[in-house]
């Protein structure tokens, strides 16, 4: 069942595996994927365990908004007692103490791990449900959120995924969940008795259809956007004095009452049932099966992937109620994933993470992850719900090229330490070494030059 | 902060720069200006993408409607000459207090407000009316070039460059036609050989090597035209704390961003406005350029004169004022247009916020435009008015507004808009009296 796909030869397969479904080859990794590449990657895949933590134990999303919530208090009384206290310098001292670290362990992970595939399998769910820093009380939560809502689910089944995230505190902040309130609720009137403003918000509703599930070309309307923000109403977290305090807590008394009608279905269960009802749906639909597919295709394979992969994907998807081990297995397996000509575009992540892997290094301190900014691809900080976009021409910009050749440059004067570019180049890329790129880093007037050169080569930034 | 417009470099200047860079001439791409081209190319256009969906009746808040203050409850701006009321434009609409710059230049006639204006789509998808409004069709990605790189095409070849600032390329630029990018940071690096070195290898990668020319002939330029200011941008001030604090509040939507610079304060925002149009009024400097800001997705707390919509408006208002004064002599020429993907809810929502909506304002700006009131019909905020009884209801295709400047500012005829640049859009016609 598993070998060389499709005839190809052995070294470009294990190249093919490294790079394109990895994170990029170490030194000596190709030789261990090379006896055969596509055991290499199934080895991988961990349905009971799912993927692997940045830090043990991870960071708790609970401890982290408590902590927060205790930075608006005492920057509530300091306002209130005019005393000196400086708000931002305050909560920047805890997202780099906190966010930093979690988003500096991931990266180390991502450089360090001989499980390449599963650690991008996991990066691509974490993007596929972003949550990120851009809202303040979110940054330091996205760490916890990934560790407690993506990783132990990204080989089990997709619905399970689904209702992690979305019951999670940081998406429920993330896109407004937690403070929507039913119009028709005791704590509505309580809410507006007390003189507050409170009702639906339907930021999460809308971006689950339309990012996480079904996306926009099912074809559901307003409506529905709004019947479901309904259903979602009493989606909470738990407040400091309750004892769920900063976990997920369900408000029977915030959530509206009545049957809802989504897509053209009705929805007559009680409470939270009535949600993880439509959950449920949502996460079966066909449409859902073939955006997700096609997102999977184009994150690994092609901005513009073959149709016949997104259907094996989508065949999969429903064939086994959206069973995502069995998803990474039929990636795998497709002979479409083989191509040998390298389509993919790096992000600036992805640039990053496979230069470190190259030289046999990784990050020490979160200055050195600093140039993800000027690359349009702040720590954790992702422009929209929608995630970090997937394409070639967003991230290969003029500008972008410059700062990825400035940065290659001075990776190579850092960490070469006097090994041979010309043995790093073949440990880099292998058979996707090409004699034109060979013999460049060959003649380079110096080592440095000649691993910059491999860095910056379109063999190294594409996948 | 330096005048990039005094201190426009010569082309020998911006040569030179490019050697001690290593690049050769030809990376520059750039034809000898004849002489009769000089009049036609100081006509500048600069689309700022506010993204996010911003909230029109912030921006404009139509204070003289009479449904107005009780649609926005507690959102809604103050009347005329209130504390931290609009500044006053006409008897109805008025601009946002954070928008002072804009104000000012107002009152010159050097800025007008088209209060109602929507995309053709109708999805209220940030993604997808961000596509379309970028795309210049009547569906989201259904094409892969973005209009104003289409706009240059029907301009013809090497009259005119175009630019973005930010970190990745937006989609209105992306096409047939390479368009520079270019922001703040630390340039090409120590080796010289490298470029020409990667150049070669490129030479069948079209995406990398044309990226890289541009890049490198933008860094030359860079050296000369804002070199001071690019200094003060560098992260001088990105000390390791920049790396990781996120103290916007909002959730946004969008490609490339300002963000990381904007938080550094409005002097840096201004200043950025600022070295683009340096970049612009140098001798050869692009015509047309596209800059994003993302942070208008305001569902929560959005704030009225105070709070979050007036942070974002603020940033942008230094941006434009940095252009405006950055442009000098050429500011004369130059017409801006800032537009988002769509409007909010013309209600406030459970949340002291605004839910995605529908038509939103168009800020257009610049000495080149034509004196005069609002740019297209004003629905008015009446019950039975509203879009699907929601949203201010569009009265003014956001194609017809780009045609009116694309014909106003270029002579780009109108075959050629209906067809080329906005594909079977001959039903929008460019709006007039745009451009004096």
């Amino acid at each position: 069942m598993t070998g060389s796909p499709g005839g190809l030869d052995r070294d470009l397969a294990a190249a093919i595996a490294v790079t394109r479904f990895g994170l990029g080859a170490k030194p000596g990794e190709l030789r261990t994927a090379r006896d055969d590449p596509q055991a290499w990657l199934m080895a991988q895949i961990r349905p009971s365990v799912g993927a692997d933590q940045p830090e043990t134990p991870p960071a708790d999303a609970a401890g982290r908004l408590i902590e927060f919530r205790d930075y608006q208090r005492r920057k509530r009384e300091a306002e209130a007692a005019h005393q000196d206290f400086d708000p931002v310098k305050e909560v920047r001292k805890m997202i780099i103490a906190d966010a930093g670290r979690d988003f500096l362990a991931r990266t180390q992970l991502a450089c360090a791990t001989d499980a390449g595939f599963r650690e991008r399998w996991a990066l691509f769910w974490c993007n596929h449900f972003t949550v990120s820093a851009s809202k303040a009380q979110v940054a330091t939560l996205v760490g916890p959120f990934e560790a407690e809502a993506i990783r132990p689910h990204v080989f089990g089944r997709f619905e399970d995924m689904l209702v992690a995230s979305s019951s999670h505190p940081a998406m429920l902040l993330y896109l407004d969940q937690a403070q929507s309130v039913g119009p028709d609720t005791m704590a509505a009137s309580f809410l507006s008795r007390g003189g507050k403003k409170a009702g639906l918000n339907e930021n999460l509703a809308r971006e689950i259809m339309e990012l996480h599930t079904v996306g926009v070309e099912a074809g559901y309307t307003q409506a529905d956007v709004t019947e479901f923000a309904r259903a979602m109403t009493g989606w909470s977290i738990g407040g400091l004095k309750e004892p769920d305090a900063g976990h997920f807590r369900f408000r029977p008394a915030a959530h509206e009452p009545g049957v809802r009608t989504i897509m053209g279905k009705a929805y007559p269960q009680p409470g939270m049932q009535q949600a993880l009802a439509v959950m449920k749906d949502l996460a079966a639909s066909p449409h859902t099966a073939h955006h997700v597919s096609l997102k999977l295709a184009r994150h690994f394979v092609a901005d513009d992937p073959p149709p016949s992969l997104v259907g094996r994907l989508q065949a999969t998807f429903q064939g086994t109620s959206g069973d995502l081990g069995e998803l990474a297995k039929t990636l795998v397996l497709a002979p479409e994933a083989w191509s040998p000509a390298a389509q993919k575009f790096k992000t600036p992540y992805e640039f990053l993470v496979s230069s470190w892997r190259a030289a046999g290094a990784a990050p020490a301190a979160l200055p050195q992850l600093q140039i993800l900014n000027a690359l349009g691809q702040k720590p954790f900080s992702a422009p929209s719900p929608k995630g970090w976009p997937e394409d070639g021409e967003t991230w290969c910009a003029p500008d972008a090229v410059i700062k990825r050749m400035a940065w290659a440059q001075a990776l190579a004067a850092q960490s070469l330490d006097g090994r041979n570019p010309v043995q790093l180049a073949q440990d880099a890329l292998g058979a996707r070494l090409t004699p034109l790129v060979a013999t460049a880093i060959q003649r380079a007037e110096t080592r440095e030059e000649g691993l910059a050169i491999l860095l910056m080569s379109p063999e190294f930034q594409r996948r | 902060m330096t005048n990039a417009a005094s201190a426009a470099p010569s082309r020998r200047q911006a040569l030179a720069g490019a050697l001690g860079l290593g690049v050769s001439i030809e990376f520059l791409g750039r034809k000898a200006f004849a002489a009769a081209e000089r009049a036609a190319e100081t006509r500048k256009l600069i689309v700022v993408i506010c993204r996010g969906g911003m909230d029109g009746l912030s921006v404009s808040p139509p204070v003289g409607d009479p449904s107005y203050a009780a649609l926005r409850g507690p959102i809604a701006l103050p009347g005329f000459g209130s504390p931290g009321g609009a500044l006053k434009l006409d008897d109805t609409f008025g601009l946002h207090p954070a928008l002072a710059s804009v104000h000012q230049l107002a009152l010159k006639g050097e800025a007008r407000i088209a209060p109602a204006v929507a995309t053709p789509d109708r999805q209220r998808s940030h993604f997808e009316a961000q596509d379309v409004l970028e795309n210049g069709r009547t569906t989201p990605y259904a094409t892969d070039s973005g209009w104003l790189n289409r706009a240059l095409q029907a301009m013809g070849p090497g009259k005119v460059k175009a630019m973005s600032v930010g970190a990745t390329a937006p989609l209105v630029l992306r096409g047939p036609i390479e368009a520079a990018s270019w922001s703040p940071g630390p340039g090409v690096g120590a080796d010289p050989r490298l470029p020409t070195i990667l150049a070669d290898l490129y030479a069948h990668d079209p995406m990398l090597s044309r990226a890289l020319a541009s890049g490198l002939a933008t860094e030359a330029e860079a050296k000369v035209a804002g070199a001071d200011a690019k200094a003060a941008l560098t992260p001088a001030s990105a000390g390791p704390a920049d790396t990781m604090t996120g103290m916007d509040a909002q959730a946004n939507a969008g490609g490339a961003t300002l963000r990381p610079v904007l938080r550094q304060g409005l002097p840096v925002a201004r200043q950025l406005g600022a070295t683009l149009a340096g970049f612009m009024v140098e001798p050869g400097g692009p015509q047309v350029a596209a800059v994003s800001i993302d942070g208008f997705d305001t569902h929560a707390n959005q704030g009225a004169s105070q709070g979050l919509i007036a942070t974002r408006l603020a940033y942008l208002d230094a941006m434009l004022d940095g252009v405006a004064k950055g442009m000098g002599a050429g500011w004369k020429d130059a017409a801006v247009a800032v537009v988002t993907e769509f409007g909010r809810t013309a209600r406030v929502n459970g949340t002291n916020g605004t839910d995605h909506g529908t038509a939103s304002t168009a800020l257009l700006l610049g000495g080149a435009l034509k004196k005069g009131g609002i740019v297209g019909d004003w629905p008015t905020l009446s019950p039975a008015k509203l879009f699907e009884n929601r949203d201010t209801a569009p009265t003014l295709d956001m194609r017809a507004l780009f045609k009116g400047l694309l014909a106003g500012q270029f002579g780009i005829d109108r075959r050629a808009l209906d067809t080329l640049v906005f594909p079977d859009s001959a039903a929008a016609a460019p709006t007039a009296g745009l451009i004096a």
